[in-house]
């Protein structure tokens, strides 16, 4: 008889050593989260994964599981303390959906549409950042980058190249690229890489295309992201 | 008598009336006239804010983004840029010939777009005008109106709108905003159930164009002496017409002709626009005047829209609207029409054509071909030219090798028609306002000729909203001497 704990009520099984995420993700549940990546170490960076146990606020990717806790997820307070982060991440970049490749298939976008985030609320940052189109197969726009550092994480853990990591401290806090020119198409990056299959959002994407899944069949039009899970996961599916 | 107005001696001591903003037109204008002590009109201008900021903002934005990107220019035609800037990036990445599927689902799509774009701006912003007569009173000249007093031509209306959102939604997957057209191609076919859900309401709709066509016919013709008369100025027309000169909204090469019917360029490459059109630069407005470079900026302005483009084609290629065009172009007695208000007359046999060609397309098995998109390599420019419901669009795309847009020049309809909206306004101006006092019904007659032109103001200068019209009169120094205003609930004040 494995050991449980209860997520807003229901029994959720788990193994020594497990997360509060992973046992729940192992049993078919939802918790949502955009920095975690069951491939990779956790990182407990975005906060979006936010339960509350006890009356105490915890990541749920980093926070272990442990025997009779009372994990508190879909509850209208969480969920608001979620629409807020998630609030400052849509201002904090040029999240333009309606125009971006990967709407309808963003994780970014999804999780906000779960915890019923429509509108931006805060006042837009609009910060200026540039596009690297540099590379022939693949281009980085900074734009939509939220710096969960899964790019920085499956460069170095899995590639074993550490083409990307998060420079600056802050709000100066960006993405950079380890090539003499700082650019894309100088460093080692290659479509084949892991790294090329990580971003959560629409940062990291194959150029020279985009919308060619039509309206109404991208991966979340059809279910939410509570149901169908990452769009990563269904992309290695398909490849 | 219109010509001569704008050479005013001195304009610097004439009176302004301002119009602002205009009701029922998508966006806001204002129309300025400058009248001397006498209250005669000597200048009219249509002031228009155009943000020529879509094009910086796209800068340095990847090319396969720009169908979806540059939609956002218009919520009313989106389609029509979505296309433009399609082909455009079917150009930079050198195809020049789309698959049949490819090419067949992006007409259904423009033919949809162009179905409802036209129903919405008949019924809904032009048809009080036209039912009710343009000295009808304000509360009631509206779309309410014609629900009350015409509510089965308003049923129609809507449907006729509904039914080219339908084909929209199908081929681009929303009613507006949606993807579709993709560089060198699109993203989905027409599938045999989508087909059927269209085919099913089809004899419906081309029915109830060709009545709206009849109406108009009706209502023109029973007083065509005030209609033909009524803000007609003479202008050169431009449009896309098809090699063997039929009609032509997709695609196709440039014609343009003189006010009598004659020719100015024919069959001219759309690639090659830049050489046969040019923009001149005015200090009273934003917008641009594109002129035809042959003729320069003072002969060379054109029309474009509904109204150049079934004067400017040989023939429909559907049996309704090609019998249509033949009462049209026997009413010009040999000339092309060229009042305002014979627009909407041509809107409707265009409206009317788009339902016959909705029909035949659905026909065509190509659309359920699965052959939807060429690869090419990219080049560094892509020009894309469609007839837009509104008139002939311009996109201009030039990119980096690495794909990543270094300038865009865009010349859209509204643009297009901004020396033609100029000549109307002053033609009414000088016809039924010169010497007489200020009233409402009178400044309304202007606003009456600008929305011929339907004016997508909202795609010309980027701003969108209805708000309530405004008048005022100002004395030769610039004070104030009278002012109407007339708010969004129809209450007047002075
Ligand atoms: S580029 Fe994508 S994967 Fe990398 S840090 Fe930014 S959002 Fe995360
Ligand atoms: S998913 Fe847990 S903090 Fe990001």
């Amino acid at each position: 008889m494995s050991k449980t704990f209860r997520l807003d009520g229901r029994e959720i099984p788990f193994e020594a050593g497990q997360t509060i995420m992973d046992a729940v993700l192992a049993a078919g549940g939802y918790i949502p989260h955009l920095c975690h990546n069951p491939e990779f170490a956790p990182h407990g960076s975005c906060r979006v994964c936010l339960v509350a146990i006890g009356g105490r606020q915890v990541s749920a990717c980093t926070a272990p599981a442990s025997e009779g806790l009372e994990v508190e997820s879909d509850s209208e307070a969480i969920q608001a303390t979620r629409r807020a982060i998630l609030q400052m991440l849509f201002v904090e970049g040029n999240h333009v959906c309606p125009a971006c490749e990967k709407s309808g298939a963003c994780q970014l976008q999804a999780v906000a549409y779960y915890t019923g985030m429509l509108a931006p609320h805060f006042t837009h940052f609009f910060p200026h950042r540039s596009v690297d189109a540099s590379h022939p197969d693949f281009i980085i726009d900074f734009n939509r980058c939220i710096l969960c550092e899964l790019c920085v994480r499956a460069s170095r853990d899995q590639d074993g190249k550490r083409v990307f990591a998060i420079s600056g401290r802050g709000l100066d806090s960006h993405l950079a690229i380890d090539s003499p020119s700082g650019r894309l198409g100088d460093s080692s990056f290659a479509a084949g890489d892991k790294a090329a299959h990580v971003c959560p959002t629409g940062a990291i994407l194959p150029k020279h295309r985009g919308y060619e899944t039509p309206i109404g069949a991208r991966l979340y039009d059809r279910e939410p992201i509570s149901v169908v899970g990452d769009v990563r996961a269904h992309e290695e599916e398909v490849a | 008598m219109t010509t001569q107005l704008e050479t005013a001696r001195h304009p610097e001591t004439l009176r302004r009336v301002c119009i602002e903003p205009l009701t029922r037109v998508e966006g806001h204008g204002k129309v300025t006239l400058l009248l001397d002590e006498d209250n005669h009109v000597k200048q009219a201008r249509l002031h228009i804010v155009e943000f020529r900021g879509f094009e910086k903002f796209i800068q340095g934005r990847p090319y396969w983004e720009l169908p979806v990107v540059v939609q956002r220019l218009c919520g009313i035609c989106p389609v029509s840029h979505h296309l433009a800037a399609a082909k455009a990036c079917d150009r930079l990445i050198g195809v020049a010939r789309l698959t049949p599927t490819a090419e067949k689902v992006r007409r259904l799509m423009h033919l949809g777009q162009t179905l409802q774009s036209h129903a919405l701006h008949f019924f809904h912003l032009s048809s009080p005008d036209l039912l009710f007569g343009v000295d009808d009173a304000v509360a009631h000249r509206n779309i309410v109106g014609v629900i009350q007093d015409h509510p089965e031509i308003a049923r129609q209306g809507i449907l006729l709108r509904k039914y080219g959102q339908e084909v929209i939604r199908i081929t681009s997957g929303k009613r507006v905003h949606g993807t579709g057209a993709l560089p060198g191609g699109v993203n989905k076919n027409v599938s045999t159930e989508e087909r059927d859900l269209l085919l099913a309401d089809i004899d419906r709709i081309v029915a109830w164009a060709e009545q709206a066509v009849q109406l108009i016919k009706r209502m023109i013709l029973t007083s065509p002496e005030s209609h033909y008369r009524f803000a007609s100025v003479d202008a050169n027309t431009l449009s896309l017409v098809a090699a063997d000169g039929a009609f032509e909204i997709y695609d196709g090469g440039l014609r343009a002709r003189d006010p009598q019917g004659g020719a100015i360029f024919d069959h001219a490459d759309a690639q090659g626009y830049a050489e046969l059109l040019r923009e001149e630069i005015k200090p009273w407005s934003y917008m641009k005047f594109p002129f035809i470079a042959a003729l320069g900026p003072e002969h060379g302005w054109y029309r474009v829209g509904p109204l150049a483009r079934v004067n400017n084609c040989d023939r429909f290629t559907t049996p309704l609207a090609e019998q249509e065009r033949q009462d049209f172009a026997a009413a010009g007695e040999g000339r092309p029409l060229q009042a305002a208000l014979t627009t909407h007359w041509a809107r409707l046999i265009e409206l009317l054509h788009c339902t016959e060609a909705i029909r035949e397309l659905l026909a065509d098995p190509d659309l359920q071909g699965t052959d939807l998109r060429l690869e090419g390599d990219l080049g560094s420019l892509g020009i894309g030219v469609v007839e837009a419901p509104r008139g002939t669009l311009f996109h201009h795309y030039e990119v980096d090798p690495d794909g990543l847009v270094t300038r865009a020049n865009l010349i859209v309809s509204t643009t297009n028609n901004n020396q033609a909206m100029n000549e109307a306004i002053r033609r009414v101006a000088a016809d039924d306002l010169d010497g007489h006092e200020l009233s409402e019904p009178l400044l309304n007659r202007i606003e009456v000729a600008i929305r011929a032109y339907d004016p997508c103001l909202s795609c010309a200068t980027h701003a969108l909203g209805k708000m309530p019209l405004e008048l005022e009169l100002l004395d030769a120094e610039g004070r104030r001497v009278a002012a109407i205003r007339r708010h969004a609930d129809g209450l007047i004040d002075r």
